[in-house]
């Protein structure tokens, strides 16, 4: 599947996408939903509601068994929910994967790499081993390796799940940052609500199995967002509405 | 400080400070203990502590049970030194038989390397395979090698290349297992990385699997290493024609009930054994002791 252009040059576009294990288990109906460039949309959805499947159907890895997924597969950015790091190479051997998978040439993928280690602060580390480095400097590591293809959309799956809480706000300060100097069109998969609100131009919450989209929120704040705006009564309602049609989706 | 740098450039993106706790810090770099004199004494003492119980035992058998007729049974220790290390005649003899044997191990094991990586490397890419062979790799370990000894001899003779033979039957089976499990080991979402970057099965197999599968092959490695080294002296036991080797000697003395050189060529096997595994302790820390923690001799 490829790009095909739709109205709104959206980036990526779930049209009636549902997905039944061959365990029978039905993990998500009938979801129909699209980002474009410049948006930053992420779902919020209680534990095992397919939303992860969700990423892995829009990357390819996973066949739907019903609809259809329309993005361009060739540059697309991944973020596992764990950092996935080898831990035979450094921080620097890392971030150049992908560019290496992709053959790019040795000089280019050593200046995109050393550019995106600059992005997310690693660059005093870029001769670490995974294995001295915390869970979030880790993360850091998987974000610059996909920061190197430049990817036009970027997929998040529960990237900052395994962090403590202030490490967490951290690398959503940094990833709302990159969104507004990349430019790229984000899916971000979590359960933290404020952690949605948070980065998002727009959240969907997603329902118990089988995974349907029951609610959408345009988030109205101003990019780009400080650390204090988490203070701010207007985000504390906004949180509280999705929350509240979060759980009556739970029941 | 490093650490310092990275939360500056953590809050450095967005305009304002967050609170100034040092977030995201590293881990606490696990460091060897500093070796003092009492935690050096601590791991030396014990064994040394053993070691003079044994000899002081091995006295007691020589003289105190065994009567002169008798007492060639069991040499007393500075009798095993005098005759069986230092009379140069008796070492050198000792020592060239060593020497057959090392090389006989060492063929063995690096035809062992060969076809284990070969074989486990196929099973690895093609199910089938796997299925196909792994019964029969099973049987050939439970194979007890004085079984087919005389098949063995009856195929390739009574010489090197026999010796040989039992070297690889004894040796192969923990590289192909160690390797296969290695190869296997690479977690779900990295094979996921490389099939989302369209990575060809021989890039996933050169810069995923390979990797991945090092610490388990030098574990296999170092297993199987001393089983080359049994091997080489099991079959020089048995297929004697050629150069001497240690096999040949155990049996040469043993006949002549010559018990000092005996025990002297027992002890010299055995440091042969514990040459090889520390030899390969220590490549594994060479090879993967950067980024892999259960690595080193000392492990």
């Amino acid at each position: 599947m490829t790009a095909t252009d739709t109205t709104r040059t959206d980036s990526l576009a779930f049209n009636g996408i549902g997905m039944t294990f061959p365990d029978g288990t039905e993990a998500i109906r009938e979801a129909s939903f699209s980002v474009a460039r410049g948006e930053f949309v992420t779902i919020v959805g209680p534990s095992g509601c397919g939303k992860s499947t969700l990423l892995k159907i829009a990357s390819g890895l996973l066949e739907p068994t019903a609809g259809t997924v329309t993005v361009d597969r060739e540059r697309l950015g991944y973020v596992f929910q764990d950092a996935t790091l080898l831990p035979w190479r450094n921080v620097l051997g890392n971030v150049e994967l992908l560019a290496e998978l992709h053959g790019i040439d040795k000089t280019e993928r050593r200046r995109l790499a050393l550019e995106a280690i600059d992005m997310v602060g690693l660059t005093s580390f870029q001769g670490h081993y995974p294995r001295s480095l915390s869970g979030g400097m880790k993360m850091r590591a998987s974000l610059a390796r996909t920061l190197t293809l430049k990817p036009p959309v970027f997929l998040f799956d529960e990237p900052f799940g395994a962090v403590d809480e202030i490490t967490r706000e951290h690398l959503n300060d940094e990833t709302q940052r990159l969104f507004q100097t990349e430019g790229f069109a984000g899916l971000f998969i979590t359960h933290s609500i404020a952690e949605a609100v948070f980065m998002s131009t727009r959240v969907l919450v997603m329902s118990a199995r089988p995974g349907r989209i029951v609610a959408e929120f345009d988030v109205p704040f101003d990019y780009p967002r400080h650390p204090e705006l988490r203070f701010d009564p207007e985000f504390a309602a906004l949180c509280g509405e999705v929350s509240k049609e979060l759980r009556g989706s739970h029941q | 400080m490093s650490i310092d740098d990275l939360s500056t450039a953590a809050t450095s993106g967005s305009d304002t400070t967050v609170d100034a706790a040092p977030v995201d810090a590293p881990p606490v770099r696990r460091t060897r203990p500093r070796r003092t004199a009492g935690s050096l004494a601590l791991q030396f003492l014990p064994p040394l502590i053993l070691g003079a119980a044994i000899v002081g035992a091995w006295y007691y058998v020589s003289y105190g049970l065994l009567t002169p007729e008798r007492r060639f049974l069991l040499r007393p220790p500075h009798e095993i030194l005098q005759v069986g290390f230092l009379d140069w005649d008796h070492f050198s003899e000792i020592l060239l038989a060593l020497w057959s044997s090392t090389r006989v191990a060492l063929i063995g094991l690096g035809i062992s390397i060969c076809i284990g990586f070969f074989l486990a490397t196929i099973m690895s890419q093609t199910k089938i395979v796997e299925r196909a062979v792994f019964p029969y790799m099973v049987m050939l370990q439970a194979i007890p090698i004085l079984a087919i000894v005389p098949l063995i001899g009856f195929w390739w003779g009574y010489g090197t290349t026999s010796r040989i033979a039992v070297c690889v039957i004894i040796s192969l089976f923990p590289i192909i297992v160690n390797t296969l499990f290695g190869l296997q080991s690479a977690e779900r979402g990295m094979h996921d990385l490389f099939t989302l970057h369209h990575a060809s099965r021989l890039t996933r197999l050169r810069k995923l699997m390979f990797p991945a599968a090092q610490p388990a092959i030098f574990a296999g490695l170092r297993i199987s290493a001393g089983l080359s080294v049994i091997g080489a002296i099991v079959g020089d036991y048995f297929f004697g024609q050629g150069a001497v080797g240690i096999g040949q000697l155990l049996k040469r003395y043993s006949s002549r009930l010559e018990g000092e050189e005996l025990l002297a060529a027992v002890i010299m096997s055995s440091a042969l054994g514990v040459v090889v595994f520390l030899f390969f302790g220590w490549l594994q820390g060479v090879a993967i002791g950067k980024w892999h923690d259960s690595s080193g001799p000392n492990d």
